[in-house]
């Protein structure tokens, strides 16, 4: 258990890491919901980065199968339903609330920007209130 | 072309922690979701890594450079409105996020397993996107 959290703090400070370096070369916000949206509207000479980073993310997942295969443990018994149900309402959310855990809990709480406190401190909020819910109506 | 090297690698790095923190483990997430039950705080350990390091090198990047390496200006926002598309909004991804256990960066990295539920989630989140981008026309 304690190497959990080890573990969770470490790889923290990379995804700390990852997001400093696109603002030290980019000057952007790494804001996944962000990069994945604008790649549906997409504007000139703004498409190819984001189509990099999503390879990007992709071919960490591949390494990650080679040096920790762990990673990958999606040992879910809840019905498909809930994950398309899930997708969904994480697809409106984080365009509506434009962010995710990356743009608001990680990049924007760092820079102290209000939007995303409240952003984080609301979908967490929701997060416990549905997983107590969720659970006792034993739909996860 | 530097700039799309630049987004690559940080993607690649962003997996890379996402995969060591436990965060591409939809257990995990919910388990940090259930205060009440089978609590896991490696969630907040990770979002404390992550914002000490980012809280610090922020303010280092910022103040040392007068402008990105491979960019004119800086594209970060700087809008301050609170807004209740914001906060609705973050509420329907938090409820999306309890039920999947995923939220957008681990599901795109855990289509390299190419097992089901990550595809399923992309492709669902995508839908979501989409749908939300639509009604937005309308106003």
């Amino acid at each position: 258990m304690k190497m959990d959290w080890i573990l969770a703090l470490a790889g923290g400070m990379i995804i700390g890491l990852s997001v400093s370096i696109m603002l030290l070369f980019n000057g952007r916000v790494t804001g996944i919901s962000g990069i994945v949206n604008g790649l549906l509207s997409p504007k000139k000479d703004d498409s190819t980065w984001r189509i990099t980073f999503v390879l990007g993310l992709f071919s960490g997942g591949l390494l990650l199968r080679i040096i920790r295969p762990q990673a990958f443990n999606f040992a879910l018994t809840t019905p498909l339903w809930t994950t398309v149900a899930a997708g969904l309402l994480v697809g409106v959310g984080t365009i509506m609330g434009s962010g995710c855990t990356s743009g608001h809990g990680v990049c924007g709480i760092s820079r102290l920007s209000p939007r995303s406190i409240i952003a984080t401190i609301t979908f967490i909020f929701a997060g416990i209130i549905s997983v107590y819910l969720f659970r006792k109506f034993g739909v996860i | 072309m530097k700039k799309n090297i630049t987004s690559f690698i940080v993607g690649l790095i962003f997996a890379l922690g996402l995969g060591i923190s436990g965060m591409t483990q939809p257990l995990k997430v919910m388990g940090f979701l259930d205060i009440t039950g089978a609590f896991d705080p490696s969630l907040l350990f990770v979002m404390i890594g992550a914002i000490a390091f980012h809280f610090v090198s922020y303010r280092l990047i910022r103040k040392k450079n007068k402008s990105p390496l491979l960019q004119k200006e800086w594209m970060v926002p700087t809008n301050k409105k609170i807004t209740p598309a914001l906060i609705i909004g973050s509420f329907i991804f938090g409820i999306g996020w309890a039920l999947g256990g995923f939220c957008p960066g681990p599901a795109l990295t855990g289509l390299a397993s190419f097992e089901i539920r990550p595809a399923v989630f992309v492709l669902s989140m995508i839908g979501g996107m989409l749908l939300f981008n639509s009604t937005k026309r309308f106003h």
